[in-house]
C-alpha cells in the first residue's frame, strides 16, 4: 500500500517536474512575467503578494526566533504576508479548538506523531500536493515520508528534529581516567568502572522523573532488539513479558545494577539536577544521557561550555548493532487549502528553509540536503549528523507514542516500574511483568 | 481589665428587635433574598455531589458499571496506601498543629515582641501551598550542600563526630584484599616478619584525598620488620599497572592498619586477634616493627571506609509523609496560634488570678485552668484542620518526588491521579471523591450541631 502511494506521487512529481503548474492553486494571482521566483538553492516559490497565512506551533522564546527567521524569508520569496501564532504547549486543544470553530491556521507543526494521525484520521488536515511530495522524496530519507503518512496520504513535512540518543560526559573526568567516549555497550560499563576506579562515581540518572528512564529503555531496547521489535513493542502487539524486554532490562541492569556505577541517591534527582551535579564546580557524577537538549542545560545552569568542558557520545551499540536514533519531532502540516499553505510546506522540505534556522542554533534538521557546515558548532554538527546518519533506523520515542496512562503518568505506569527498577535492578521479571499489567490496562491505538 | 458597658447585646436573634425582624418579613420577601444563594449552592455543591455519585457508577467510557468502581477502590494498593497515609495525616497533623498553637499562643502573651512574633508565625499561612511545597523541596533536598534540613543535621553531627574516612575506596584486586569478618577488609594471604605487603585501593575520591598526600613507594624489605604500602592504584589519564606501585600514583595517608594473629585470612571463618595497629604516613607507607615471629595477615578496619554522613532522605519512600507533614505544621501553626491567641484574650482574667492567687503554679494554672477555658476553641482548631488535613493535596504533590508518590499517597491526589494525572478513568476518580465526601462528612456534621449549639 505504502509502496504504491510512493511510486504514485514520484511519477506525478515527475509529471509536474519543477515548472510548478501550481495544481489546485487556481486562486494565487501570478503575473505572467515573475510569477515563480527561483532562487539559488532550487526552490520556486510562487508569488503569494496579498496572500494571508497563519502558522501555529508551541514554540517561544529562541525557538518563536528561528521559526520567525524562516517564515520571514518564505515572505520575502513569495510576498505573502504570514502571521506566526505561539500555541503553549497544549497544542491539541488549541487546535481541536480552532478546527471545531472553523478557523484553523493555514499550517500547524504538531509535535507528536500521534496528534498527525488523529488528525488527518478525521480529515483536519490537508493532504500536500505532488510537489511537497516531489521535495520530501528528495530531501528526506524514506522513514520520514512514512511518518508523516497517514492511510497512505502523505501529510506532513517533518521540519525540526530531536536526538533523544546522546550520552553526555565531562571530558575532564574522562581525560582523568584516561577513558575514551565508547562506543559499544561494554565499552561504556568498562570505562564507567575505569572512572569509578579513578575516584568518580560515573553514571548521573535523573531518576526522580520517570521520563529520563524511559528513555533510558527505549534506547537500550532499540539497539538490543532493532526497530522491527521497537515498532511491535511500541503498539504493543508484543507482549511486555517478551524475552527481549527481558534482554534490554538485562542490559541497563549491568550498568544501573553495578554497585559504585550509579551516583547515589538517583531516585530523588530530577533531570536538570542530574546535569548540574555532573558539570557544576564540584561534580558528582561524569556521565548523563539524555537528547540533545542536555545541551541547553549545561549551557544555562552550568558554567561548563559545551564543546570543551562538556562533549557527548553517540549511544552506545549493544552487541555490535547498527547506528540507531531514538527522538522526536515536529511536522508541518496544512490545515487549509489554500496555495500558500502548500507553497509554505514546499518551501520548509527545502535544504534552504532548513539552513536558515540551523546557522541561527539550537535547531536539528533531518533534511538530508542540508549542509553540516551550516551547524554553528560541532555539538549540534555531530547531532544533526548522527540523526540523518540513522536514516530508517529513527524511532519515536516509544513512551511519547503510548496512551499517557502507560507512558506518561508520573507516580505511575511505566515511569513509575522503571523507577522501581532502577531501585532494584536484579528484577528483571518482575519489572516485565509488571509493565505487561499496566500496558494491558491501557488502550494502545492501533 | 476591660469593663462592658451596658447596652442591647449583640448577635444574631439576641434581642426582642431581631426576633420581630426576623419573623415579620413575608415569606415570599424571605425566598426572594435567599434565592441567588440558593441557586448559587445548587449548581455549585447540590448538583456536583449528586453528578459525581452518579458518574462514580459508571466507568471510564461513562457506561453504567454498577458498583465495580468501588471494587476497583478498595482492591487496588494505591487507595490502600492513600487511606493509611491519610488516617496518619489525621492523626498526627491536627494534633501537633493544636498543640504547638496553643504553646505559641501561651507564649506569646508573655514576650515583649508578642505581635512581631505573631507575624512572623503567621507569615506561612500568606503563601500559597503551592509555593510552600516548593520551599520544602528546597529544604527537603537530599544534598547537604543545597538542602537545609541535611545541611543542619550534617553541621550537627560533624561537631560530634567528625569523619574522613575514604568512602567509596575499595580493593583493586578483591581476591587479594576481601572483606574481613567485622568489616573492613583483610589480605587473602598472610605474611611474615620481614617481608612487604602492597595493599592496592581504588576508587578514593578525589576531595577524600588529603592535600599531603606523597607519591607512594614501595616499602623495602628489613628484617623482623613488617613493612608495607596503601596506595591509590590509579595513574592520572589511566594506563597504570594494576597491582604495581607505578609512578604518580599517590599512597593514602593515615590509614589505620591491623596486624592479625590466629585468623585464618578473609577466606576463612575469621577471628584471629589484632596483635598491632599502625597509620601510613603521608606515602601510604607502614610498618610493624618488634611483631613475634609467625603469620599475620593484614586488616584495614571498617574505620577508613566510613561513609561521610550525609543526613536523610527525607522525600525517600519512608520518610516522605512524615517530611510533608512538616510543612504543614510550619504552615498552618500561625493559623491554630491566632485563632487561640484570640480565645485565650477572652478568658476572663479573674479566673487566672484567683487560681495564682491560691497559690497554683504556672503548669497548673496553665492545665487545670486555661485549657479547660480554651476548650471550645481548642475543638473548633482542631476540627477546622482534620477537615482541612483530610483535603490535603497541593503539598503532597508538589513535594513528593515521583519515585515517591506512590508512598505519599493521600485519597484526594489519588483522586486527581485516576481522574486526570494519566489514568482518564473520572468514574473512579469520581468514586474516590465520593468516599472522602463521606469521611469529611461526620466532621462537618460535628461542626454544624455546636455551631447550631452555640447560636442557641
Amino acid at each position: 500500500m505504502r509502496h504504491t502511494m510512493t511510486f504514485a506521487t514520484r511519477l506525478t512529481a515527475a509529471a509536474a517536474g519543477l515548472a510548478l503548474a501550481l495544481a489546485g492553486c487556481g486562486g494565487s494571482s501570478t503575473s505572467p512575467g515573475g510569477g515563480a521566483t527561483t532562487t539559488p538553492a532550487g526552490v520556486s516559490l510562487p508569488d503569494l503578494t496579498g496572500q494571508k497565512l497563519e502558522v501555529a506551533a508551541v514554540w517561544t522564546g529562541a525557538e518563536q526566533a528561528g521559526i520567525a527567521a524562516v517564515l520571514d524569508a518564505f515572505s520575502a520569496k513569495t510576498h505573502a504576508t504570514v502571521k506566526y501564532t505561539a500555541t503553549g504547549d497544549d497544542i491539541a486543544t488549541v487546535l481541536g479548538t480552532r478546527i471545531k470553530g472553523g478557523q484553523p491556521p493555514d499550517v500547524a507543526f504538531l509535535p507528536q506523531p500521534g496528534l498527525l494521525n488523529e488528525l488527518a484520521s478525521d480529515g483536519s488536515l490537508k493532504p500536500v500536493d505532488a510537489d511537497v511530495a516531489a521535495a520530501v522524496d528528495a530531501n528526506y530519507a524514506p522513514i520520514w515520508k512514512t511518518l508523516g503518512t497517514v492511510k497512505g496520504t502523505l501529510y506532513g513535512v517533518w521540519f525540526k528534529a530531536a536526538n533523544k540518543s546522546t550520552v553526555w560526559y565531562r571530558t575532564a573526568a574522562f581525560d582523568q581516567a584516561g577513558v575514551q567516549p565508547p562506543a559499544s555497550w561494554d565499552d561504556l560499563l568498562k570505562g564507567a568502572q575505569t572512572i569509578a576506579d579513578s575516584g568518580t562515581t560515573p553514571v548521573s540518572v535523573g531518576g526522580a522523573d520517570g521520563w529520563t528512564l524511559t528513555d533510558w529503555f527505549e534506547n537500550v531496547y532499540l539497539r538490543s532488539a532493532g526497530p522491527a521489535k521497537y515498532d511491535q513493542l511500541a503498539k504493543h502487539q508484543i507482549p511486555w513479558t517478551d524475552a527481549s524486554v527481558k534482554t534490554a532490562l538485562g542490559v541497563l541492569a549491568q550498568l544501573w545494577g553495578k554497585k559504585g556505577l550509579v551516583v547515589p541517591g538517583a531516585l530523588q534527582t530530577d533531570f536538570p539536577t542530574s546535569v548540574t551535579q555532573v558539570f557544576s564546580a564540584s561534580p558528582k557524577g561524569a556521565i548523563v544521557f539524555e537528547g540533545d537538549f542536555v545541551a541547553g542545560v549545561i549551557a544555562s545552569e552550568t558554567k561548563a561550555k559545551v564543546g570543551t568542558d562538556a562533549n557527548f557520545f553517540d549511544f552506545p551499540s549493544v552487541n555490535g548493532s547498527p547506528a540507531s536514533v531514538v527522538g522526536g519531532g515536529d511536522v508541518a502540516t496544512a490545515l487549509k487549502s489554500s496555495p500558500g499553505a502548500q507553497a509554505l510546506l514546499r518551501f520548509l522540505a527545502s535544504p534552504e528553509a532548513a539552513t536558515i534556522w540551523a546557522k541561527r542554533g539550537g535547531y536539528t534538521s533531518v533534511n538530508k540536503n542540508v549542509d553540516l557546515a551550516a551547524y554553528p558548532d560541532d555539538t549540534s554538527r555531530k547531532i544533526a549528523k548522527a540523526l540523518v546518519g540513522s536514516g530508517d533506523a529513527f524511532r519515536f520515542d516509544m513512551s511519547d507514542l503510548a496512551p499517557a496512562g502507560f507512558g506518561g503518568t508520573p507516580g505511575g505506569g511505566e515511569w513509575k516500574i522503571l523507577q522501581d527498577f532502577l531501585a532494584n535492578p536484579t528484577n528483571v521479571d518482575g519489572t516485565a511483568t509488571k509493565l505487561e499489567a499496566a500496558a494491558s490496562a491501557v488502550k494502545f491505538p492501533t | 481589665m476591660t469593663v462592658t458597658p451596658p447596652g442591647p447585646p449583640a448577635g444574631p436573634g439576641g434581642g426582642p428587635d431581631g426576633a420581630r425582624s426576623g419573623s415579620g418579613r413575608p415569606s415570599w420577601l424571605t425566598a426572594g433574598f435567599l434565592a441567588p444563594a440558593l441557586a448559587l449552592l445548587a449548581v455549585l455543591v447540590v448538583y456536583p455531589i449528586f453528578y459525581t455519585v452518579w458518574r462514580s457508577l459508571r466507568d471510564a467510557d461513562g457506561h453504567f458499571a454498577g458498583l465495580r468502581n468501588y471494587g476497583a477502590m478498595f482492591t487496588s494498593d494505591a487507595t490502600l496506601t492513600a487511606i493509611k497515609n491519610n488516617a496518619i495525616w489525621l492523626l498526627v497533623a491536627p494534633t501537633v498543629v493544636t498543640a504547638l498553637g496553643l504553646v505559641f499562643a501561651v507564649l506569646t502573651e508573655r514576650v515583649r515582641w508578642a505581635t512581631a512574633f505573631k507575624l512572623v508565625v503567621f507569615m506561612p499561612m500568606a503563601i500559597s501551598s503551592l509555593a510552600a511545597g516548593i520551599i520544602f523541596t528546597l529544604v527537603y533536598t537530599d544534598d547537604p550542600d543545597r538542602g537545609l534540613a541535611n545541611a543542619a543535621l550534617v553541621g550537627v553531627h560533624g561537631v560530634f563526630s567528625p569523619s574522613a574516612g575514604y568512602s567509596g575506596a575499595r580493593p583493586r584486586d578483591p581476591s587479594l584484599l576481601a572483606d574481613a569478618p567485622g568489616g573492613g577488609l583483610r589480605t587473602a594471604r598472610t605474611y611474615q616478619p620481614g617481608e612487604t605487603a602492597a595493599l592496592a585501593l581504588v576508587g578514593v575520591r578525589a576531595a577524600d584525598l588529603p592535600n599531603g598526600a606523597a607519591d607512594a613507594v614501595a616499602a623495602t624489605p628489613a628484617a623482623g620488620t613488617l613493612a608495607g604500602t596503601v596506595w591509590f592504584d590509579f595513574v592520572r589519564g589511566g594506563g597504570g599497572r594494576p597491582g604495581v606501585i607505578d609512578p604518580g600514583e599517590k599512597g593514602l595517608p593515615k590509614v589505620v592498619v591491623q596486624a592479625v594473629s590466629g585468623g585464618t585470612g578473609s577466606g576463612g571463618p575469621g577471628g584471629g586477634s589484632v596483635v598491632a595497629t599502625v597509620r601510613t604516613d603521608d606515602r601510604g607507607a607502614f610498618a610493624f616493627t618488634g611483631l613475634a615471629p609467625g603469620s599475620y595477615s593484614l586488616q584495614l578496619p571498617a574505620s577508613n571506609f566510613a561513609e561521610p554522613f550525609t543526613g536523610f532522605t527525607w522525600l525517600g519512600p519512608t520518610l516522605v509523609t512524615w517530611a510533608i507533614i512538616g510543612a504543614y505544621v510550619w504552615m498552618w501553626s500561625g493559623f491554630a496560634m491566632v485563632l487561640i491567641a484570640a480565645g485565650l484574650s477572652a478568658i476572663p482574667r479573674e479566673a487566672l488570678e484567683a487560681a495564682r492567687v491560691d497559690g497554683g503554679t504556672e503548669w497548673q494554672v496553665f492545665r487545670k485552668v486555661t485549657v479547660p477555658l480554651l476548650a471550645p476553641v481548642l475543638v473548633v482548631v482542631l476540627i477546622t484542620l482534620m477537615i482541612n488535613v483530610m483535603k490535603i493535596f497541593d503539598l503532597v504533590i508538589t513535594l513528593a518526588p515521583q519515585s515517591s508518590q506512590d508512598d505519599a499517597n493521600v485519597l484526594a491526589l489519588e483522586m486527581w491521579r485516576v481522574s486526570f494525572g494519566g489514568g482518564h478513568d473520572q468514574g473512579l476518580g469520581s468514586a474516590l471523591g465520593v468516599f472522602l465526601f463521606v469521611l469529611v462528612l461526620p466532621a462537618m456534621i460535628f461542626n454544624i450541631r455546636r455551631f447550631r449549639r452555640e447560636a442557641r
